[in-house]
C-alpha cells in the first residue's frame, strides 16, 4: 500500500497568522469604543477610511507583485496597520489623512520591503509620522473629550474639511492634555496649577484616563492568549516610568507624574499595540526588554522635551532601526554551550 | 583534567528530590492510552522478514550470508563493522532468499541493502549459541563482547551500539535508565516497564555493574504510574536499594538524553559532547531489557516491543516483534487498516517521519508504527512568512533562535547557521508545531544540515585527490629519475672507466653551465628591449631625447 508522506512534525498546527492578527483586531475594540464614546463618529469614520485604504493598497500592490492576493488579504495584517494608524489620527481630520497615511504605510513602508515580514520599519508608524512631519495641524484636530460633535458635523468636517454653518474649527477642537501640559509647563505653570484645569481627570488627562485602561484591558488579554509576550510592553512601560519617576522626584513641579505619562496619549496602545509588532521589533527574549526600555525612554524624551505631540511612533522607528544590531547581541545561550558544561 | 571541569558542574543530588527544567517544550496531549490498556501480544511470524545491514549508527554490517543459505534463530548473518556498529542476527530460521536493496524505515525513504529470509516456521535455534553467563562473576570485558556480539544498539530511538556507549566507564557518577517515552503516543517503553518490569531490573543491574557508577536511576513519566509501581515491585522483591524510581514532568521532549540529564541533575551535556563528558551515562529500558536476554538467556537482540497506533489503524497495541517483521505485518496483526488510513509514520507524531510504503521492517530503533487519517493529523497549511513572532523561541529546548535559524537555512548562509547552533538543534519539531506561519522549520535545518555534510564530505574527497595527484607526480618524477640514472650506469659500463669519467665530467660541467645560466635568468629577466633593430634602438633615443626636454622646465625670464 502506498502512503502519503510529509515532513515531521505531523500534530496538527495550532493557530495561524490570520488567528493572531484577528485577535490583536479584537483586543483594540475596547479602546476603540473607548475612543468612539469621547470623540465620537470620526473614530470609527476613521477606522473604516484606513481599513478600506489598506485593504485596496495591499491588493493592488500584491497584483502588481504577481502574489496571491485573497490569501494575503485574509491574513489580517494589512486591516491592522489600517486600524492602528486611524486610532492614532486627529477624529476630525479630513478624509484624506487617513488615505494618504495608510496608502504611505501599505505601500511604501510594508510592500515595497517585500510584504508581510520583510518590513523593517513598523508600517503603522512610518505612516503616521509622514503625516505627522507632513500635516502637523491636520492631526490636532481632536474633539473635547466627552463633547464631540454629532454625526452631521463630524461627516462635514471630514469630508469638507469644514463644520456646518460657518461655525469656527477652534469651537469644536481642543488641545488635548499631554499637548497642553507640554506647552504649559514650557511656560512655567506649575504642575499643580494645570492639575486644577478641567482638562486633567483623576490622575491623567481627563478621558484619556479611560481609553488607556481600555486598551490595557485588551493588551491584558493578548497577554493572557500568548498573542503577544510580556517583554515590550513591560520595558516599554517600565522605561517610561522610570524617566518620568526620576525627573518628577527631582523636579516635582516641572516634570509630569508617572501616571500620567502612563495614562496618557497612546501609551497603552503603543505598549500592547504598536511596539508589539513582531516583524519590526527585536526577536530574541532579551532584546525585547531592551527594545522597549528604548521605545520607553525615547518617547518620555519626546513627549517631555520635543517638539511633538507624542513620542512613541519616533520612539518605535528608531528602535526599529537598532533591532537587528540588538538581537545580534542578545542571543540566548544555546543549550550545551558555556555555563553548566565543561569546555 | 576531568575532575577539574566536572568541579563547575552542578552536584548530583544522591536523593533526587528536585526536578530542574529545560527551556522551552511542549505539554502535548498524550494518546498513550489508546496503546498502552492492553497487554503486549505477539505479532507472529511474518512469511519473510527484511533485515536491512544498517540498522544503527555507523558503519552497516557486512552481510555474511548468500542466497539459498539455511539460517538459524540467533544465527549471526552480518558482522560488525570498527567500533560503531553491530552484527545483525537472523530473527528465526529459514532460508535467505536475496540480498538486495529494499525500502527501509528511514527519513529518506531510499532504499538499502537488505537481507530477505523466508521463514520456515520450525524456529529452530542457532546450534552454536553463546552460554548464559552469571554476570556477578563475570569480568567486564566477557559481559561488554556478549553485548557486541549480541547486537544490542540503543532502542530507544537513535540506535547508537551500546558497546560503544559503555565505552567510557571513568569516574561515571550516574547510571540513568531512560523509561520516558519520547513523543506521545509511543507506548512500548510504558508496557514494557509495566509488563516485563523483572527484565528491566535485571537488565539495569547488569549495566550497573558494567558501569559501577556512583549512583543508578530508572526515569519514567508522572502520567506512568502503573510502570513506576511495577518497577518498584520488582526491586523490593529483589530488596534491591541501589537503583532508584523516579519520575519526571511530562513535557515534550524529556525523553531526549539531554533534556531528560537537564531534568534530573540539572547539568547540560556540552555542545558536540557525550553525556560521560559530564559523568552520566544513559541507556533505554528496552536495550536493559535486552542486555538481560543476552547474558542471562544467551539470545541476542531478535524482537523489539512495538506500538501500533493511530486512528488509521483498527486495533491500538503493543506488539512483541521479530526484527524484520514487515511493517504490512503488525497491521494485519492489529485489525488491519481503517477506510480513511493516509499516512503511516514510523516514530511518533513530533519526529517521527512518514514512509511511502507498508513493506518496510520493524527494524532494531522502531518504537512505533503510527497509521493516521487526515482527520488527525492533516497535511500541513500553505506556508506564510515568517513575522518574527518568537513562539518557536519560547518552545525551542535547546535555546536557539528558530526563526534566525530559518533565515540562514533558507538564504542558505550556512556559516551564520552554524553560529546560530544549527549543529544543537535536536529536530524535535516543537518549533515547526507552533509556527503561525506553518513553515516547516525542521525541513530546513535537516537540509541545511545535510548540504553542510556534503560539502565537508566533498572538500575530504577533494583533500584526497589532491593529495594522491601530488603525490603521483613526486612518483613520476622519482622513476624518472631512476630510469635515467639506470640509464647513465648501463651507459657508463658499455663505455669502459676512462671514457666514463670524462663524460662524468663533461656531464658535471654541463650541470654547472646550466645551472649558472638559470642564476643568471633569475637575476636578471630578459628585457624587450634586448633585441632590437638599429632603426628602433634610434627611434627610442629619439622619444628618450623628447622626454628629456619637456621635463627641464622653461628657464624663469625674470
Amino acid at each position: 500500500m502506498e502512503f502519503k508522506t510529509w515532513s515531521s512534525p505531523h500534530l496538527p498546527v495550532e493557530i495561524g497568522v490570520n488567528v493572531i492578527m484577528r485577535r490583536v483586531l479584537l483586543a483594540l475594540l475596547p479602546g476603540a469604543a473607548c475612543m468612539t464614546w469621547l470623540f465620537g463618529w470620526g473614530v470609527p469614520i476613521n477606522l473604516l477610511i484606513a481599513g478600506a485604504t489598506a485593504l485596496g493598497a495591499e491588493a493592488l500592490m500584491l497584483t502588481l507583485r504577481g502574489r496571491p492576493v485573497i490569501a494575503t488579504l485574509t491574513d489580517g495584517s494589512a486591516l491592522l496597520t489600517g486600524a492602528l494608524l486611524a486610532l492614532a489620527l486627529a477624529p476630525l481630520a479630513p478624509w484624506w489623512i487617513a488615505v494618504v497615511g495608510t496608502a504611505f504605510a501599505i505601500v511604501i513602508a510594508k510592500q515595497l520591503y517585500g510584504g508581510l515580514g520583510y518590513n523593517p520599519f513598523n508600517p503603522a508608524m512610518a505612516g503616521y509620522v509622514v503625516l505627522l512631519v507632513s500635516f502637523p495641524l491636520e492631526l490636532t484636530l481632536w474633539p473635547a473629550p466627552g463633547n464631540a460633535p454629532d454625526l452631521t458635523t463630524t461627516l462635514a468636517m471630514i469630508f469638507t474639511g469644514a463644520p456646518p454653518g460657518g461655525s469656527s474649527i477652534d469651537a469644536l477642537t481642543m488641545a488635548t492634555p499631554m499637548d497642553t501640559m507640554r506647552m504649559q509647563l514650557g511656560q512655567g505653570v506649575t504642575l499643580e496649577a494645570l492639575g486644577k484645569q478641567p482638562l486633567f481627570g483623576y490622575f491623567a488627562g481627563f478621558g484619556w484616563e479611560w481609553v488607556n485602561l481600555a486598551y490595557l484591558a485588551g493588551g491584558l488579554w493578548l497577554l493572557q492568549t500568548r498573542v503577544i509576550q510580556w517583554q515590550i510592553p513591560v520595558a516599554m512601560l517600565a522605561g517610561m516610568a522610570a524617566m518620568a519617576s526620576v525627573f518628577h522626584l527631582v523636579n516635582p513641579e516641572h516634570y509630569a507624574t508617572p501616571l500620567f505619562h502612563l495614562f496618557s496619549g497612546a501609551a497603552m496602545l503603543g505598549a500592547f499595540f504598536i511596539a508589539t509588532d513582531p516583524v519590526s521589533a527585536c526577536t530574541t527574549p532579551l532584546g525585547r526588554i531592551w527594545f522597549g526600555l528604548g521605545v520607553g525612554i525615547i518617547t518620555w524624551i519626546i513627549r517631555t522635551w520635543g517638539g511633538y505631540p507624542e513620542g512613541i511612533a519616533f520612539g518605535v522607528l528608531l528602535m526599529n532601526l537598532a533591532a537587528p544590531t540588538i538581537d545580534y547581541y542578545t542571543r540566548p545561550r544555546v543549550f550545551g554551550h558555556g555555563n553548566g558544561a565543561p569546555p | 583534567m576531568a575532575e577539574l571541569q566536572r568541579k563547575a558542574l552542578p552536584v548530583i543530588d544522591p536523593e533526587f528530590t528536585q526536578r530542574y527544567h529545560f527551556h522551552g517544550g511542549l505539554k502535548l496531549p498524550g494518546c498513550r492510552e489508546a496503546a498502552s490498556g492492553r497487554p503486549i501480544q505477539p505479532a507472529g511470524l511474518p512469511s519473510q522478514l527484511v533485515l536491512p545491514l544498517a540498522q544503527h549508527i555507523g558503519e552497516p554490517a557486512e552481510c555474511l550470508v548468500s542466497p539459498g543459505d539455511y539460517v538459524c534463530r540467533g544465527q549471526r548473518i552480518a558482522q560488525a563493522v570498527g567500533s560503531i556498529s553491530a552484527p545483525v542476527h537472523a530473527s528465526t530460521s529459514g532460508t535467505v532468499l536475496t540480498v538486495e536493496p529494499r525500502p527501509v524505515p528511514h527519513p529518506s525513504g531510499l532504499p538499502a541493502p537488505c537481507i530477505i529470509i523466508a521463514t520456515d516456521g520450525k524456529d529452530s535455534p542457532a546450534p552454536d549459541m553463546p552460554p548464559a553467563l552469571d554476570y556477578l562473576n563475570t569480568d567486564t570485558d566477557t559481559l561488554l563482547e556478549r553485548i557486541r556480539t549480541a547486537g544490542i544498539v540503543g532502542l530507544g530511538g537513535a540506535g547508537f551500539p551500546t558497546r560503544a556507549k559503555l565505552a567510557r566507564r571513568d569516574a561515571i557518577e550516574l547510571l540513568v535508565i531512560n523509561g520516558v517515552e519520547c513523543e506521545p503516543c509511543i507506548a512500548c517503553d510504558d508496557s514494557l516497564q509495566r509488563e516485563r518490569a523483572h527484565e528491566v531490573i535485571e537488565g539495569v543491574r547488569i549495566l550497573r555493574h558494567i558501569v559501577q557508577p556512583a549512583a543508578c536511576l530508572i526515569a519514567v513519566e508522572d502520567n506512568m504510574p502503573e510502570a513506576e509501581q511495577a518497577l518498584r515491585a520488582a526491586l523490593a522483591a529483589r530488596n534491591e536499594t541501589g537503583i532508584r524510581v523516579v519520575n519526571v514532568p511530562t513535557i515534550y521532549p524529556t525523553g531526549g538524553e539531554r533534556q531528560l540529564i537537564k531534568v534530573l541533575t540539572d547539568r547540560e551535556v556540552p555542545s558536540q559532547g557525550f553525556p560521560a563528558d559530564i559523568g552520566i551515562i544513559v541507556q533505554n529500558v528496552g536495550t536493559a531489557a535486552a542486555v538481560y536476554h543476552a547474558v542471562v538467556k544467551s539470545q541476542p537482540l531478535l524482537s523489539r516491543i512495538v506500538t501500533v497506533t493511530g486512528d488509521g489503524v483498527q486495533t491500538a497495541c503493543n506488539m512483541d516483534v521479530l526484527i524484520g517483521t514487515p511493517v504490512s505485518h503488525l497491521i494485519a496483526a492489529a485489525g488491519g487498516y481503517t477506510d480513511q488510513i493516509e499516512r503511516l509514520l514510523i516514530g511518533g507524531p513530533m519526529m517521527g517521519y512518514a514512509v511511502n510504503t507498508d513493506a518496510v521492517p520493524v527494524i532494531k530503533t522502531t518504537n512505533c508504527v503510527l497509521a493516521v487519517t487526515a482527520r488527525s493529523m492533516p497535511a500541513p497549511p500553505p506556508a506564510q512568512a515568517c513575522i518574527r513572532c518568537g513562539k518557536c523561541t519560547e518552545v525551542c529546548p535547546a535555546d536557539l533562535l528558530p526563526q534566525q535559524l530559518y533565515w540562514y537555512a533558507r538564504s542558505g548562509n550556512h556559516d551564520a547557521a552554524q553560529d546560530y547552533g544549527l549543529f544543537d538543534c535536536i529536530e524535535c519539531g516543537c518549533c515547526a508545531h507552533v509556527c503561525p506561519s506553518h513553515i516547516q522549520l525542521v525541513q530546513y535545518y535537516r537540509h541545511a544540515k545535510t548540504t553542510i555534510w556534503e560539502q565537508e564530505k566533498q572538500k575530504q574527497k577533494a583533500d584526497i585527490a589532491r593529495m594522491r595527484h601530488e603525490a603521483r607526480l613526486v612518483r613520476l618524477e622519482r622513476i624518472k629519475q631512476e630510469r635515467e640514472e639506470k640509464l647513465a650506469r648501463k651507459k657508463q659500463a658499455l663505455s669502459g672507466k676512462s671514457a666514463g669519467d670524462e663524460a662524468r665530467q663533461a656531464a658535471i660541467q654541463a650541470a654547472l653551465e646550466r645551472v649558472r645560466q638559470k642564476k643568471e635568468q633569475a637575476a636578471t629577466p630578459p628585457r624587450n628591449t634586448d633585441n632590437l633593430t638599429p632603426e628602433q634602438l634610434r627611434q627610442i633615443e629619439a622619444a628618450d631625447r623628447r622626454r628629456r626636454d619637456r621635463a627641464t622646465p622653461p628657464q624663469d625670464t625674470d
